[in-house]
């Protein structure tokens, strides 16, 4: 496992996302934004994990799209490698996109069904003008051969294939570029589960073989525990608490942290832990509740919740909460 | 390496095995391949020249000596007629049609994917084209461009593409939110790339089979604009302007008009049973099942 002390890969800071919502037939004025993601800090280091949970529409995976720059953000800034990507121009982008790949949820979506795994494979080197037709040839045989598949197989289409081999395809393509970093958008949700632990573990191989940092994008727990080094967690747009794998899961500080981990089912005949089960529905992003976004569900609200934003605070090394009880 | 000789079998081949899975295809296929051929070697093929009358051996009937389909009312001999008609009404459906698809896939193409303002600036031009009568339009227009075999060809493939450009801005707006098109745009693929090697190739189906479904829809409306005098002027044989001069005899001599209709229906048919074939070639999903 990789060291804390490595240098950062991804830095991001104050980063903003608001889909504006436009009325009018003719004139279209804004009369709205749903506030995706809303200042949200976070770094990833160096060959690490970095796991990201939440609920559907809490912003994680417009996070990992902004950072690809498949959207562009509203605000704040996204240092990879120390390049600042939401100032580059479009050449320098295309060149520092080579470098950052992503994974899909869906595994039937995300593959071209015209295309033969060969060419979904190859396009990535083509697009950048990586080596000659015959190299590449050869670096598809042997990424296929990486992800478990034969590559006597690269002839056949998309749609021949299970969902399991589906995604090992979509992470060779990935990793055709050799790229350093990894967006891991719920890359195995759409799958069975005894095919998500193969996946997972194919992926746990790729990155102590070629060095790979992941940000993994997740809204199951047991996963990112399996994987991760350290584990972000959102909601509504936030990020409330960010901790190492094994600090968060011990000593979640945040009450929506805790309630989340209550959630996972334990196999166990010990003493029952105790449940927190969370009152009403997500808050819409549109309109997010003043304060802390969480204290119109947090059962340890307080009047201070409701009118003032609690600033992430780093409480031990490493573990960085927004709670005002930990202020 | 080759352990399955299939998996590295070429495309084109595979494609191939796919249609002539295909039966109906393959009939559709070969009466094309005979009109085609009758069409390419007319003055061979034909016992008569198209445009010698015989005015004293005129509406003979089907099986007449040296007329196996008889007369018309010049005494040209029809099988002579038909077959040369077969390269007109075949050349101008085929040319009409691939300007109309091509010219309304780009369109369509262009406004699915970049939406917005270009969107609207061609749909703003379909719904002109859409709003005046199909025959209104081509007349005025073949009116201002002098009648030829080569304007019927531009304006019915200027006039129809409308179709094909509201076909494929659907699909391209449905397949734009795909996670592959998606996954394209993070590798660094271009605007074009991601139209015309990931886009392109999904919405070329149904584009494959309406451009089958319209070639019989241009030979009609080629045949409309002869009968009006905008097409092709006789006393040159074109299968619609046959029928339409038949159809002044049709209760004297229904046979003038029975064997162009006939021709007109059976290549109408025959694209439809290809476009077929071709659709289910084309569709990888389909294309595996059949094996």
């Amino acid at each position: 496992m990789p060291a804390s002390s490595n240098a950062a890969v991804v830095e991001v800071k104050h980063l903003t996302k608001h889909f504006p919502i436009k009325k009018g037939l003719f004139i279209r004025k804004q009369t709205g934004a749903v506030r995706a993601v809303d200042d949200v800090e976070f770094e990833i280091r160096d060959g690490e994990t970095l796991g990201l949970v939440g609920e559907s529409g809490c912003g994680k995976t417009t996070v990992g799209r902004v950072i690809l720059g498949l959207e562009s953000p509203t605000s704040g800034s996204i240092m990879f490698r120390g390049d600042d990507l939401t100032k580059q121009s479009p050449a320098k982008l295309r060149a520092l996109r080579r470098d950052m790949q992503i994974v899909f949820q869906d595994p039937y979506g995300s593959l071209n069904p015209r295309m033969t795994v060969e060419s979904i494979v190859m396009e990535p080197m083509e697009i950048h003008g990586v080596g000659s037709a015959s190299e590449r040839k050869a670096r598809v045989a042997e990424l296929l051969e990486k992800v478990g598949l034969d590559p006597d197989y690269r002839k056949r289409y998309p749609n021949e294939f299970s969902g399991g081999q589906r995604q090992r395809i979509g992470i060779a393509r990935a990793l055709a570029l050799n790229p350093k970093l990894i967006i891991c958008d719920e890359p195995v949700s759409a799958l069975d589960v005894s095919v998500q632990s193969q996946v997972v573990n194919l992926l746990q191989d790729l990155q102590h073989e070629l060095g790979l940092t992941y940000l993994f994008i997740s809204h199951d727990l047991s996963v990112v525990k399996h994987i991760s080094d350290r584990v972000a967690v959102m909601y509504l747009g936030k990020i409330v608490e960010i901790a190492p794998k094994s600090e968060l899961y011990a000593n979640p500080l945040h009450c929506y942290t805790q309630a989340l981990l209550s959630a996972i089912p334990l196999a166990s005949t010990g003493p029952r832990r105790k449940r927190i089960i969370l009152q009403g529905d997500v808050p819409s992003p549109l309109n997010p509740p003043s304060g802390c976004r969480f204290h119109t569900r947090c059962p340890n609200a307080q009047s201070r919740c409701r009118s003032e934003e609690p600033a992430p605070t780093e409480v031990s090394p490493g573990h960085i909460v927004a709670c005002h009880r930990y202020c | 390496m080759s352990k399955r000789k299939e998996t590295v079998r070429s495309e084109a081949v595979h494609l191939a095995r796919v249609f002539f899975r295909h039966r109906l295809g393959v009939v559709g296929l070969v009466m094309l391949v005979v009109f085609i051929a009758s069409a390419v070697f007319a003055p061979v093929v034909a016992p008569y020249d198209p445009l010698e009358m015989d005015l004293m051996n005129s509406f003979a009937p089907p099986g007449s000596p040296g007329h196996i389909l008889g007369t018309d009312n010049f005494g040209r001999d029809i099988l002579s007629r038909l077959i040369f008609g077969s390269r007109i009404s075949l050349l101008i459906g085929i040319v009409a049609v691939t300007i109309a698809s091509i010219i309304g896939t780009i369109l369509g193409l262009l406004a699915g994917y970049y939406g917005g303002r270009v969107d609207a600036i061609v749909m703003r031009l379909v719904e002109v084209f859409y709003a005046f009568p199909f025959l209104i339009l081509v007349i005025g227009v073949m009116a201002v461009l002098g009648p030829s075999i080569y304007n019927v060809m531009l304006v019915l493939g200027g006039v129809s593409w409308p179709l094909y450009a509201r076909l494929v801005r659907a699909q391209v707006m449905a397949l734009k939110s795909e996670d592959f098109v998606k996954a394209a745009s993070a590798m660094g693929c271009s605007d074009a790339r991601i139209m015309f090697r990931h886009i392109l190739p999904n919405v070329l189906t149904p584009v494959i089979v309406s451009a089958t479904l319209g070639i019989p829809g241009a030979i009609l409306s080629s045949a409309s604009l002869g009968f009006l005098g905008f097409g092709v002027q006789p006393p040159n044989p074109e299968w619609g302007a046959m029928v339409s001069e038949a159809k002044d005899f049709m209760l004297i001599n229904s046979n003038m008009i029975i064997w162009p209709g006939m021709c007109v229906f059976l290549v109408v048919l025959s694209f439809n049973f290809v476009g077929d074939a071709v659709r289910d070639a084309l569709d990888p999903r389909l294309a595996r099942q059949l094996n």
